[in-house]
This record gives C-alpha cells, sequence and structure tokens, in this order.
C-alpha cells in the first residue's frame, strides 16, 4: 500500500467565532489525484490553503511528506513550498510578467539555472499545455482558460512533487474544462505527482481524480473512488451529483 | 450609553495601535531584507516611481518658489530688506517648502500607485501566489519600493530646489527689481549647506513613510475594486499626516540651536 504523502488528521479552522473546518480527515497516498468535492463555503478551497501555509489551523495535525507542519515559521515554510505547485482558482498570474517570465518565476527565483536551460524548460512545459504561441503575451491579453494552461505550466516549472488545483475549471466552458481535466491526468501521469483537486464539477473528477471525498459543513463525510461515487446510493452523494433534491441531503447542503 | 462610547473609542484606539504595531513590524521587516533586494527591480521602480514625477515636481516646485518670492518681494523692498529677500526664499525653500511639497506630491502620485499595485495583486491573488512560489512579499515587493522612493526622493529635492529658487529669482526680479547679485548674493550669505541637506534627509525619511504606508495598505487591502480604492485613499491620506508629524520632529532635530 503507497505512503500517505498528505495526511490530515482532525483539521479545524475557525475565522473568529465562525468554524469553517470542523474535524477534517484525510489521506492522500503517494501519485494519486485526490478531488475534494462539496458545495460552495464548506471549505474546499480552506485546505488547501492551510495545506501551502496560507492559513494556520486552529486545531488538528497537517502531515506533509510525513512531516507535522503546525506551527512552521515563514522560511520553513519556503522550504516545503519549493516541492509544491498550486493552481489557483483565478490563475493569479503576474501581471507585471508576460507568459514566459511567468512561467520562469520559480526557476529563476530558486534554482541558479543558465538561462538557456530556463527558455528551454518554459519553451517545454508551454508547449505541453498547448501555449507555445503565447509566451511573449501578457495575463490580461489572455482568455480564462489559457491562464488556467499558464497557471498550471507555472506550477509544475519548478517541478513539485505535489500539485494543489484550486477549482481549475471553474468558469470555463465544457470544451476547455475538458481540456484542463485532461491536462491534469496527463501532469499526473507524465510526472508522477501527488493533487488534490478542488472542485465542483463531477465531469472533470471523473477524467482526472483517483479518489473523491466530500466535504460538507467543515468535514469530510465520504471518501471513495470516482465510480463509487457514480453508483453510491449514499444521499448526499447522490444530492451533490445530481444536484437532485433528495430527502437528507438537501437538507444536509443548507 | 457612557459604555457605549467607551467601547467605540477603545475599539477605535486598539485598531490603530495594531495597525501601527503591524505597519512598524513590516519596516523593520523591510530593513532586515534590504541585503537581498533585487538591484535591476529596485532600478525599474527608481524610473517609474521617481524619475517619472520629476515633470510634476518641478512644476510644483516652480509655481512654489513663485509665489513665495511674489509673496515677500515686494513687502521686504518697501522695508528696504531687498538684500535678504534670496536667501529667505532659498532657506524656506531647502528646508522646509521643497521637502514637505515633494513629500505630498510623491505621497499623491507614488504612494496611491503602489497602494493600488499591491492591493490589486492582493485580491487577485498575486501576493498568495508569490508566497506559495517561496518568494517573500516584502522581499520581492516592498523592498525595492522602499529603496527606491527613499533614494528618488532627495534626488527630486535637490531638483526642486534648483527649480524653486529660479523661480524666486525670476519674480524677484523682473516683479519686484531686485538685482540678480543682490538676489544671488543673499543667498550665499544666508544660506548654508546643510539647509538643502538637511531637507534632502527629510526626504529620505518621507520616502520610508510614503513607500512603507502605501506597501502597508495594499497589502492589507479588502477584497473587490471598492477595498483596492480604499486602500489608495487612506495610503495618501496617512502618508500625508505622517509627514507633516515627521517634519516638525525632524525640523527641531535637525535645525533648532544648530
Amino acid at each position: 500500500m503507497a505512503e500517505s504523502v498528505i495526511s490530515l488528521q482532525g483539521l479545524e479552522l475557525a475565522f473568529g467565532e465562525k468554524k469553517v473546518l470542523q474535524g477534517v480527515d484525510l489521506e492522500v497516498k503517494k501519485g494519486e489525484t485526490m478531488a475534494v468535492i462539496g458545495p460552495s463555503g464548506t471549505g474546499k478551497s480552506t485546505i488547501l490553503k492551510v495545506l501551502i501555509g496560507l492559513l494556520a489551523p486552529t486545531g488538528g495535525k497537517v502531515f506533509i511528506e510525513g512531516q507535522d507542519v503546525s506551527g512552521l515559521t515563514e522560511e520553513e515554510w519556503n522550504e516545503i513550498r519549493k516541492h509544491i505547485g498550486m493552481v489557483f482558482q483565478y490563475s493569479a498570474l503576474f501581471d507585471f510578467l508576460d507568459v514566459g517570465e511567468n512561467v520562469a518565476f520559480g526557476l529563476r527565483q530558486h534554482f541558479r539555472l543558465p538561462e538557456e536551460e530556463v527558455r528551454q524548460k518554459v519553451d517545454g512545459l508551454l508547449q505541453d499545455v498547448g501555449m507555445e504561441d503565447a509566451k511573449h503575451l501578457y495575463p490580461v491579453e489572455l482568455s480564462g482558460g489559457m491562464k488556467k494552461r499558464v497557471s498550471l505550466a507555472r506550477a509544475l516549472a519548478i517541478e513539485p512533487r505535489i500539485v494543489l488545483y484550486d477549482e481549475p475549471t471553474a468558469g470555463l466552458d465544457p470544451i476547455r474544462m475538458m481540456n484542463i481535466s485532461r491536462l491534469i491526468r496527463e501532469t499526473q501521469r507524465k510526472h508522477k505527482v501527488t493533487s488534490i483537486l478542488v472542485t465542483h464539477d463531477m465531469d472533470s473528477v471523473y477524467v482526472a481524480a483517483d479518489r473523491v471525498a466530500l466535504i460538507n459543513n467543515g468535514k469530510i463525510v465520504a471518501v471513495g473512488t470516482p465510480e463509487e461515487f457514480k453508483h453510491s446510493e449514499n444521499p448526499l452523494i447522490r444530492g451533490f451529483i445530481t444536484g437532485e433534491e433528495i430527502a437528507g441531503a438537501t437538507e444536509a447542503f443548507r | 450609553m457612557f459604555q457605549d462610547v467607551c467601547a467605540f473609542v477603545g475599539a477605535i484606539v486598539l485598531d490603530f495601535c495594531r495597525a501601527a504595531g503591524r505597519m512598524m513590524l513590516l519596516f523593520l521587516d523591510t530593513l532586515s531584507k534590504l541585503r537581498e533586494v533585487n538591484i535591476k527591480e529596485m532600478l525599474r521602480q527608481m524610473a517609474l516611481l521617481g524619475a517619472d514625477s520629476l515633470p510634476i515636481v518641478l512644476l510644483t516646485m516652480l509655481c512654489t518658489g513663485m509665489v513665495f518670492s511674489v509673496q515677500t518681494a515686494k513687502e521686504f523692498v518697501e522695508l528696504g530688506a531687498s538684500g535678504t529677500v534670496g536667501g529667505i526664499v532659498a532657506i524656506a525653500m531647502g528646508r522646509e517648502l521643497v521637502p514637505v511639497l515633494t513629500g505630498v506630491v510623491v505621497a499623491g502620485r507614488i504612494g496611491a500607485a503602489i497602494a493600488a499595485e499591491l492591493g490589486t495583486m492582493k485580491v487577485t491573488e498575486q501576493i498568495d501566489a508569490l508566497r506559495v512560489m517561496a518568494t517573500s512579499p516584502v522581499q520581492y515587493l516592498v523592498a525595492p519600493r522602499f529603496l527606491a522612493v527613499a533614494l528618488m526622493m532627495p534626488v527630486l529635492i535637490v531638483f526642486g530646489n534648483f527649480i524653486g529658487n529660479a523661480g524666486g529669482f525670476f519674480v524677484a526680479h523682473y516683479y519686484a527689481d531686485i538685482g540678480s547679485m543682490t538676489y544671488l548674493n543673499s543667498i550665499k550669505q544666508f544660506c548654508e549647506p546643510f539647509d538643502l541637506f538637511g531637507g534632502m534627509i527629510k526626504g529620505v525619511v518621507f520616502g520610508a513613510i510614503i513607500s512603507i504606508t502605501g506597501c502597508f495598505k495594499g497589502l492589507n487591502a479588502k477584497q473587490g475594486a471598492e477595498g483596492v480604492g480604499l486602500a489608495t485613499t487612506a495610503s495618501v491620506v496617512l502618508s500625508i499626516i505622517l509627514i507633516f508629524i515627521f517634519d516638525y520632529f525632524l525640523t527641531v532635530l535637525l535645525y533648532v540651536d544648530k
């Protein structure tokens, strides 16, 4: 059985009185893509922000590659972050840099590589995501789908061992949505990365994920494979996947 | 009722203290990161923030020098003190008017630009993206801007003094008929190099205030376009208030009993 690369144990996070995460338990094994699905506002993206050290949990434990990351300093987090790539919901490309410079950013910041090697690597990554012609464009000149692909190339440039995707298909048309989902799957196969994919989009889950966790009210309420979820009789899972009014599910998701 | 008022005032005081403490921490963090500053980025910011401000600073100081001369020259000539006009204009410009007004102009132009840029980066998650990519926003964004503005302010002040005094001379000569040698001798007689250098020191401090305030407000912008707008306005207002407060203490420190 593969080792856990990410382990969340009773993870809690509150903003003042508002408890967003209320004891999340989740194990993500090496090389797998775990999708985290659930209604809006239930803490999906918050889990990613805790995993990358942008938010500090108020309770529970987080282990990344076996290391307990609770209470790390920003400098200690930076060492861990050098092995994690993140694709943001709205891409978060640096708007003062062109596409090529965005992708090269992590390489130039942390690796003393010859400029020729950086250029070759950037060209290769842009080719992988089908954006080789956009190298000299600025983010403001790109469509939403193009930004997501550049964001993925930027996340992969540092050859991370873990990739976090925050709603990578949100706001895209069905064709681009499938395109990005396939790209996530290809990335996992080609680069052997462990990934967490936060999404509401079940089509994306079926294409890209190995396992799925359903979160509701700050807790993981079900974990299984996409196939198991597809055929599940669990009213919460069926209610979320189909969007139908199912007794017990509709009330629970409110 | 009395309790509510106390609670309200207390909350405001606590908020103020919290913000002041966090701003001081940002300042100290910036100082600690100056050794690692990206020189190329700092030069880019110097061109963007400093050199591009030169025209508006020159225009403001030219007008200020001319106005100050108009206000004083004729009165002093009537009092038989035409030989002091050049010195008075130069001292007032060098010690006070150029540093403070340059500070106000730069706060409005550069402080606002820094707050808006960093605020937009904050609300579009670019600041988070920097942190995720193991890059300190203070080192990458704040330190180059801090150094750029703090170093460009004295340069702007030198240019501002030159043009302000030129404007003062022009008005004194053609409006109040003060001879050019009289005006220049007056400057020589009354002014010391420290009148200019003291103003430049003030400029460095004002530059530091403007950049740290702009960065602090930008990095703490609330979500959305409204948040960026509020951060920008707050940055300009706070910078100008701090410039006036620090100006008093710097004047006492630099010029009183000297």
